[in-house]
């Protein structure tokens, strides 16, 4: 239970960020005092240094069910994203294909809008389904016709939706095709699915610290990095390691994978009560898959109502969460996902379970959403 | 008959509410066409179509370039 001084009580948006873990906390403070040294060096320091990197590297790879040397960390989830997906296409060669969904987060885009000028990548999306599910026989279709070398990102589950995408049956549609995975959303949560040459995650979106993304490559894929090498302990990554934060990040990965049984069935119970209970509101629309999803997620869409203004009110009445409504962009363009599923892109909200979130939090936010929508509907005359 | 609605500079959901507000005013099987500059009107527009059961007839392009997306009337 929370106490009421909780300082999160409210907070609905752990797709964007989870709170620290509080394994996180006493694995980063404690790291703190002794994994500052350069870990290449050969003193009592750096090898204090070294431990802790290697300590971290081997808790990710048991926790992720991979291997120790499959495991780098970089500086962000989005830094393993760019290096995940170009270091595909760079070592593929100049002029191939980069295939995505049309629901990819952004990190996979704007590498694709580098790729193309840059590697002279051609790059094609492929479309999704309403429930923002990528359509396996238009991917079969983009294999049959385009020619020459191919690369395929797909991302594990949706980050602003929920919906779990078919990676493994898409890896057996292009069999021979490397595939990049985006699994940022969804890695700690649920197990990686089977199928990818190259994984992304972040882990500020576990509850570890921000600053910290995890790349995986498997042995054998045809991943070369992309960028200017540096000398460091892992030649996948740059600069210096910010050792403390990769054993916090490991420690609540570790944390949250142990609890994830337990943690997954009562978000999902909690997610299912909201999804039905929103969609008693008039002309509100749940997107995303009713069960092949996030445990933590669900996004609704109410009609006629300001994105901004709604999320502004409940963060007035104490909620906070997302939107992916075009004025609560910095772009002003409504989100790329909601408009790719074909459902409506205003008046939307996404909520997202923190591992301590409590059901009466839930449902103090469902009993006050009802009159929330009304008012914001009367005020534009309807 | 056509009911010409102009929603340049207006930014969503207004372009939506003004088709909401303007469908009780034509006849079943009448159309309603939505010049909006937001880009977000055109998945709006079509979602709307679908929630409400009205149809969705396409878009074509104003002498200024703005997009206009025609609805009909079903019910």
């Amino acid at each position: 239970m929370r106490l009421p001084s909780d300082p999160h009580a409210g907070y609905l948006d752990a797709a964007s960020a989870e709170p620290l873990h509080p394994a996180a906390r006493e694995a980063l403070l404690a790291a703190l005092d002794h994994g500052w040294a350069d870990p290449r060096r050969l003193h009592g320091e750096a090898r204090n240094a070294r431990l802790i990197l290697d300590n971290a590297r081997e808790a990710t790879a048991a926790a992720l069910g991979v291997r120790r040397e499959e495991v780098s960390f970089t500086s962000s989830g989005t830094d393993a994203v760019h290096r995940g997906v170009l270091g595909l296409l760079g070592a593929r060669r100049r002029g191939s294909t980069l295939l995505h969904s049309a629901v990819e987060h952004s990190s996979v885009l704007h590498a694709a809008d580098w790729a193309t000028g840059v590697l002279d990548t051609r790059v094609a999306s492929i479309p999704v389904d309403r429930s923002g599910r990528v359509a396996l026989d238009e991917l079969g279709g983009a294999l049959r016709a385009g020619s020459g070398l191919h690369a395929l990102a797909l991302q594990s589950a949706n980050h602003e939706v929920g919906t779990l995408q078919p990676v493994e049956a898409a890896a057996e549609v292009a069999p021979g095709v490397p595939l990049f995975m985006d699994a940022c959303a969804s890695m700690g949560r649920l197990p990686l699915p089977h199928g990818w040459s190259v994984a992304a995650g972040s882990a500020h979106k576990w509850g570890g610290p921000a600053g910290v993304g995890v790349l995986l490559v498997r042995k054998g894929s045809p991943w070369r990095n992309p960028y200017p090498v540096d000398d460091r302990v892992d030649e996948r990554g740059s600069g210096f390691e910010n050792i403390p934060a990769t054993l916090a990040a490991a420690a609540a990965l570790q944390a949250v994978v142990a609890d994830r049984t337990e943690t997954n069935k009562r978000q999902h119970a909690l997610v299912a009560r909201v999804r039905e209970a929103v969609t008693v509101i008039p002309d509100v629309e749940v997107v995303g898959s009713p069960d092949d999803r996030l445990p933590h997620l669900v996004t609704f869409s109410c009609l006629y109502v300001d994105g901004e203004a709604l999320v502004t009110r409940l963060a007035e009445k104490g909620f906070g969460v997302a939107s992916g409504s075009a004025c609560t962009a910095s772009t002003l363009a409504p989100s790329h996902v909601l408009e790719a599923m074909g459902v409506l892109t205003h008046g939307n909200v996404r909520l997202s379970l923190t591992t301590t979130t409590t059901e009466d939090e839930v449902d103090r936010f469902l009993a006050l959403l009802p009159g929330v929508v009304r008012d914001l509907r009367a005020e534009v005359g309807l | 008959m056509r009911l010409d609605l102009d929603c340049r500079g207006l930014r969503c959901p207004a372009p939506i509410i003004a088709l909401a507000k303007a469908l009780p005013g034509v006849a079943v099987g009448d159309e309603i066409a939505v010049a909006a500059t937001d880009v977000a009107a055109r998945a709006d527009t079509q979602a709307w179509c679908r929630m409400r059961g009205q149809e969705y007839l396409g878009e074509e392009t104003a002498e200024d370039g703005t997009p206009v997306y025609r609805v009909r009337r079903l019910s």
